[in-house]
């Protein structure tokens, strides 16, 4: 047992190795330096206060995005709709504020409400996703993905059409709402510390759920073993569609955070494509909640680091994408190759 | 409209579609063979890019177009050595590759943005091209559109009419029956994949060196057609003649939305470009209805004369993947 977890970081590393190899690779083939490259990633997000503020907004979503899909893999399930319910998660917050903009009520009580409308709208999305899986047949992986389009068209159609702003309608998004509809941020920093604790508690609420219920334990042997678990008496439909309403509330309520601490208002972009790299992390950390904290900070880190690439090196920014990428892909193979590894020394 | 204007209209379907048919049929393949390849919304991608870069550098269109066969081959091959050699989750790799492509042709593309390139020109085919109706629409074409009509006859012929494809088939539906018969399953499996790469890679330069000539980036509006020709090889029902009148359909689907844009003016342009996605996910559901359980539960309660009418209707929509698709193959 200790033999075999010391293999696995010992290749983990491998993997890490690997990955920082091969883009320094494709960075050399560009006539690029890999340590200037990395260099500045690190300096654009760890450098100052206020460029660490900003890897802890990107991380927000991501966290709470990487919950939820904890909880649908955990299941058994692809959903990689996820994309499409954060977006659901914005309209939906953007929706609630909108209806109380004239509204006497303390802002306090519109920002929560704001808050369980994503929550709702995302659930509701995710519910689309399951619906088709379970009564239509419809694979959740393709059934998902024509959603997030259908959901990144729903926030353009709003945005130009009945959200536009008075006089042009613009990619720039909706009127941004008053100062007092935003959770409050730290003082000259973007950064919200509810946000932050919002998405703290989710992680640690999915990690009691998924080790320390029985509900867990049911959603995981339905993942396991899908016709065993319904040969058991677990209602394993019912299970499925638990699973994706739980991921679609945390998605959305990764919306609503990117609306009511990020950007005050929908934009195109809302989801900025945290439900794509929360699939990424939850793949990484081999579907353990105890990782998803630091390896999502470092995913982070990576895309508010690689901002500075276009400006300080002339090089385009989607490198953090592209290592990202490169690390999962090393991850799934190195994990391949270890299991191969310990079979052929089990065999002889 | 004009009968002209029309038949210029169809011709253009038909060339815009072109792509997307190298990228059903190179799915098809292999997944008749068993594995999916999900990468292809970032081979596409990457495969225009590179292409394009190839074509470009070169000033040989022919040398691009054999790039972005190159790319999808490779990009295949790592799906396969995942799957098959390291039993790892092919929907998991090919996610994961879709993504990682998709940012390496944004990286590597970033000089070759918006920079004017080679395109492929129209050539009529003579006699032929002067054929009332059909001339017009099928012999005007350029050449990665004559090339595409063709591939979808060979693959069609080569998977129900040949020995080899009988073969393909029993290694997608009977893994273990085939290996008794002498096949080698897992070679074969490597094999169609890395051919179905290749011809998914054609898709890439289809776009970038024919019907959207040019590399823009981000805004090439390419991201997210590989993810619309999964939907149609599943829609085709593995069967490279449907999948094809599939891509067509989509493609006029996208004209119409093209179209319709001066007509209806009060819906945003970028929403009729989108609305193919949701008749999409309508038709998955149409065709894979006839498989969930409460379907033939409720058929089952129906008189007679409607029943009889209503499962030939579920039967004729109906496809079924192949049914080792997905699954490793071991002999024991």
């Amino acid at each position: 047992m200790l033999k075999s977890r010391f293999s696995g970081l010992l290749f983990q590393i491998i993997a890490l190795a690997l990955s920082f190899g091969v883009v320094s690779l494709i960075l050399i083939s560009i006539d690029a330096s890999p340590t200037e490259a990395f260099r500045n990633m690190f300096k654009g997000s760890f450098g100052e206060m206020r460029k660490f503020a900003e890897v802890l907004v990107a991380f927000v979503p991501l966290l709470l995005v990487t919950a939820g899909l904890l909880v649908t893999f955990s299941a058994g399930l692809w959903n990689i709709g996820v994309e499409g319910q954060v977006v659901l998660g914005a309209i939906a917050t953007t929706w609630v504020y909108r209806y109380f903009l004239e509204s006497d009520l303390p802002p306090a009580l519109i920002i929560t409400l704001a808050i369980f409308g994503g929550m709702i709208g995302g659930a509701i999305w995710a519910a689309f996703t399951g619906i088709l899986k379970v009564f239509g047949g419809v694979n959740e992986i393709f059934g998902g993905l024509g959603l997030n389009f259908v959901a990144t068209a729903l926030t353009i159609y709003l945005i130009f059409g009945p959200w536009k702003r008075p006089g042009v309608a613009s990619m720039s998004g909706t009127v941004p709402f008053p100062d007092e509809f935003s959770l409050p941020l730290l003082a000259n920093l973007r950064i919200s510390p509810w946000a932050l604790g919002i998405a703290l508690i989710a992680i640690i609420i999915v990690f009691f759920l998924l080790q320390g219920t029985y509900f867990g334990l049911k959603l995981k042997a339905v993942g396991k073993n899908f016709r065993a678990a319904y040969l058991l008496g677990i209602p394993t439909w019912q299970y499925a569609m638990y699973s994706f309403l739980i991921c679609g509330a945390l998605a959305g309520l990764a919306g609503a955070m990117q609306v009511a601490a990020v950007y005050h208002r929908l934009i195109p972009s809302i989801s900025s494509g945290y439900g794509y790299l929360g699939l990424m992390v939850a793949m990484l950390i081999n579907y353990q909640a105890i990782w998803a904290i630091p390896v999502a900070l470092f995913f982070a880190a990576l895309n508010i680091g690689s901002i500075q690439l276009p400006i300080v090196m002339k090089l385009d920014s989607s490198l953090s994408g592209v290592l990202q990428g490169v690390l999962v892909l090393f991850a799934l193979l190195v994990e391949g190759a270890r299991q191969k590894f310990i079979k052929k020394g089990q065999n002889t | 409209m004009t009968q002209e204007t029309i038949l210029i209209g169809l011709a253009g379907i038909l060339a815009a579609s072109a792509p997307i048919v190298f990228a059903v049929l190179g799915e098809t393949l292999s997944e008749r063979a068993g594995v999916i390849n999900l990468s292809m919304n970032g081979t596409i991608l990457l495969s225009a890019m590179g292409g394009f870069a190839v074509a470009y550098t070169t000033n040989n269109i022919v040398l691009g177009f054999l790039a972005g066969m190159l790319i999808g081959a490779l990009v295949a091959l790592i799906v396969a050595f995942a799957s098959i050699t390291l039993n790892q989750s092919q929907v998991a790799v090919g996610f994961v590759l879709a993504l990682t492509c998709r940012d390496l042709s944004y990286f590597l593309g970033n000089p070759y943005m918006g920079v004017p390139g080679p395109r492929l020109q129209a050539i009529p085919i003579p006699v032929l091209s002067d054929i009332p109706i059909l001339g017009a629409l099928f012999f005007r074409q350029d050449a990665i559109t004559y090339t595409s009509f063709m591939a979808i006859i060979l693959t069609w012929v080569w998977i129900y009419r040949t020995r080899p494809g009988l073969m393909l088939q029993g290694i997608g539906e009977k893994p273990a029956a085939a290996y008794i018969r002498g096949a080698n399953v897992n070679l074969m499996r490597y094999v169609y994949t890395v051919i179905g790469g290749a011809l998914i890679g054609l898709a890439g330069p289809a776009f970038s060196l024919a019907s959207r000539a040019g590399w823009m980036g981000t805004i090439s509006g390419l991201d997210g057609f590989g993810w619309i020709a999964l939907s149609i090889t599943i829609f085709g029902g593995w069967n490279p003649a449907r999948a094809a009148f599939g891509a067509y359909l989509f493609g006029f689907l996208q004209w119409l939305g093209l179209v319709l844009q001066p007509v209806l003016t009060q819906v945003p342009s970028q929403v009729l470009q989108v609305a193919p996605f949701p008749l999409m996910i309508l038709t998955l559901l149409l065709v894979n209805i006839g498989n969930a359980e409460w379907v033939e539960r409720t058929l089952a309660a129906m008189p007679e004369s409607t029943r009889k009418f209503f499962a030939k209707l579920l039967r004729a929509m109906r496809a079924s993947p192949p049914a080792a698709l997905g699954v490793p193959f071991e002999r024991d």
